[in-house]
């Protein structure tokens, strides 16, 4: 039979019960709806996770200062006084592949202006910081290489700090006061919202790291160095270099520093939400084939019923494999409109979860085009067995079946 | 005229009892072009099982079976498919047309399954002058549902006409039908064998079997009785004689 004529008869075969077409191919819709939906939240949720883990600054080292021991008390990670000006300039002096250092010092500090005051975190930087934090300002300016070589008493604020302590707005020009000591606010930064761990970004005062470390912290170690790469394959040799670096100028002592690569965060973190992804998949996966199942047993039921219509199809030429064809092509023409449908609803559903919940919803086409083909090899798979039954039928017996 | 059939000891057991039913237990038989037989026999007699051996429904057990020169006792179930749409025609007591499904589509059914393909024109085109042949072409578009039994009937002759076959195959196909349309149906075979087409029937009634050129009967498996019928009946006239003798009723009453 021409394959046009088989469809012909599949079609008319399931508009004559048409609605249990439907109900049956609403298994598949529903099953690939849910699958388009969770993998699209899903998506969603890890571009989110990336965004905010890309925000922290892209292929950054950072360099803390090692554990302090005193008295036989360990005071963990940062506590030793170990990391000084001098190893981060030369740091960016020695090693190559290092677009940026970033001296850092940060502590919080209680912050005064207009009668008004808030907690905050004070942050000694470089000029270079808000490149290496892909960060930029909304009003001002960044304080200049010159602020940083004279401990300027200059400072740029996050939008938090703006309102908490500026909140008629326009703080460029005016001043606010740390430890009793007037800084000059010279710019604002736009701003970037929570990070990834939940804290307030916009929540900070930055300042020249000299003048923190001169007037504020009066210290000569720094909290921390921020080391930004020039490509992500560069992270781990200049890890390494950087590791060998300190360790030589520590003459054969125990290291008290530890050299972090951000990297590892990021992979950490999208790895979480990819298995969340898979397993919201899996689990619409299952009713997917919950709805192949559901295809077959209503494929089983409609061969029982035409078994006479098999018989005389047989008596008249058929052969086995036009009757197979017929009810294979009617289970994928089932799968394949459910398929369709459940796209429709999922694309339509994952579209509708975005709006009411505010998440990010990225309709991966892979989910599609994987939808689609599942749900029309479902229709193969679950359809076979109905149809090789129908097959084999007897067009004697199937004549006589009443 | 050259045999259409020959059956040379035909057995037909099946074995899916506990004891062994001998359908038919040694048929010697030839049927020539143009003939028109009717096998009748009690139920039971095997008649049926014979007939479904003729239509290749079904294999024998032993013997061979010749149709138009070729054998086809040890054909495969494609091969058996195959003759069936191109060399019978098969019609049946109970119509077996598909529902929802038009007159002129159930014609079409066997070309759509032939191994050579038509073009939808061509198919539409012999079912029509098929349809036409049993004079039926003006309910080419009806369902079976609003079709008369003799008209559903008639849709299944054509149906078996369509593609030309060697030989049409019917299985009491007067069996659903009351006297009158049974005549009708009568007629429509002896048109068709006058054509020259070959028709086998089977049939329990005398009077039915009256119409044909050849009767044979057959007992507890085995062919009994050959003979050629003397005093045929001729369809148009028992119809005439028919409506006659209605419109006479009518002028009584």
């Amino acid at each position: 039979m021409r394959f046009i004529n088989v469809i012909k008869v599949a079609l008319r075969a399931l508009r004559r019960s048409a609605m249990r077409s439907i109900l049956t191919a609403l298994g598949i819709i529903i099953g690939v709806a849910a699958v388009i939906a969770m993998v699209s939240i899903g998506n969603g949720a890890k571009s989110q996770v990336e965004a905010s883990i890309a925000s922290l600054g892209q292929n950054i080292i950072s360099v803390f200062p090692g554990s302090a021991t005193t008295g036989g008390m360990h005071g963990g990670w940062g506590s030793a006084s170990s990391l000084t000006v001098d190893e981060a300039l030369s740091i960016r002096r020695e090693i190559s592949g290092i677009v940026a250092v970033s001296p850092e010092m940060r502590d919080r500090q209680q912050v005064l202006a207009n009668g008004l005051n808030w907690n905050s975190s004070v942050n000694g930087e470089d000029v270079t910081y808000l490149d290496i934090r892909l960060w930029t300002i909304a009003e001002g300016e960044m304080f200049t290489e010159a602020d940083v070589n004279s401990a300027a008493k200059v400072c740029v604020i996050g939008q938090t700090v703006v309102a908490k302590l500026f909140p008629d707005g326009d703080p460029v020009g005016r001043s606010l006061r740390i430890r009793n000591l007037p800084f000059k606010v010279v710019g604002v930064l736009k701003a970037k919202g929570f990070n990834y761990f939940g804290s307030d970004q916009d929540d900070v005062v930055i300042i020249p790291y000299t003048s923190h470390l001169k007037r504020i912290a009066r210290r000569p170690n720094l909290n921390s160095i921020i080391i930004q790469a020039e490509s992500p394959d560069q992270m781990t040799r200049i890890q390494q270099d950087v590791t060998d670096f300190l360790q030589q100028r520590r003459n054969g002592r125990d290291p008290d520093f530890t050299v972090r690569n951000q990297q590892e965060l990021a992979e950490a973190a999208t790895a979480t939400t990819k298995t969340m992804t898979v397993l919201l998949g899996a689990i619409a996966g299952v009713s997917l084939i919950v709805g192949g199942i559901g295809i077959m047993n209503i494929m089983l039921v409609s061969v029982t019923e035409r078994t006479r219509e098999i018989g005389i199809r047989l008596a008249v030429g058929a052969h086995g494999r036009d009757v197979l064809t017929q009810f294979l092509v009617e289970a994928i023409i089932l799968s394949v409109m459910g398929g369709t449908l459940g796209i429709l609803l999922g694309v339509g559903s994952s579209q509708l979860i975005s709006r009411l919940n505010g998440w990010p919803v990225l309709i991966s086409t892979s989910a599609i085009f994987g939808a689609v083909a599942f749900s029309a090899a479902i229709g193969v798979f679950f359809g076979f067995y109905p149809a090789r039954k129908a097959a084999q039928l007897d067009p004697i017996e199937a004549l006589r079946y009443e | 005229m050259s045999h259409v059939v020959q059956l040379e000891d035909i057995h037909k057991t099946y074995e899916s009892g506990e004891v062994p039913v001998l359908a038919v237990r040694g048929v010697t038989l030839t049927i020539a072009g143009g003939e028109f037989v009717a096998i009748m026999g009690a139920s039971g007699s095997g008649k049926s099982t014979l007939m479904n051996l003729l239509g290749c429904l079904d294999r024998p057990t032993r013997g061979r079976y010749l149709l138009g020169g070729t054998d086809v006792s040890n054909l495969d179930r494609n091969e058996l498919a195959d003759l069936r749409n191109q060399k019978l025609g098969f019609i049946f007591q109970g119509f077996n047309l598909l529902s929802r499904t038009t007159a002129l589509e159930n014609v079409e059914l066997p070309m759509l399954y032939g191994r050579r393909h038509f073009s939808t024109r061509e198919v539409r085109e012999r079912a029509r002058q098929s349809l036409d042949i049993v004079g039926l072409s003006n309910r080419a578009d009806h369902f079976p549902s609003q079709l008369s039994g003799g008209q559903q009937q008639r849709v299944a002759i054509a149906r078996a006409l369509i593609n030309e076959p060697q030989i049409l195959l019917a299985d009491e196909p007067t069996g659903n039908l009351d006297s009158k349309t049974s005549v009708e149906i009568m007629g429509v075979f002896q048109k068709l064998n006058a054509q020259g087409i070959t028709v086998v029937m089977v049939t329990h009634e005398l009077d039915i079997a009256h119409y044909c050129k050849r009767n044979l009967i057959m007992r507890d498996g085995r062919l009994v009785s050959d003979t050629p019928v003397v005093d045929r009946l001729v369809a148009t006239e028992q119809m005439q004689r028919i409506v006659t003798a209605e419109t006479d009723a009518k002028l009584i009453a």
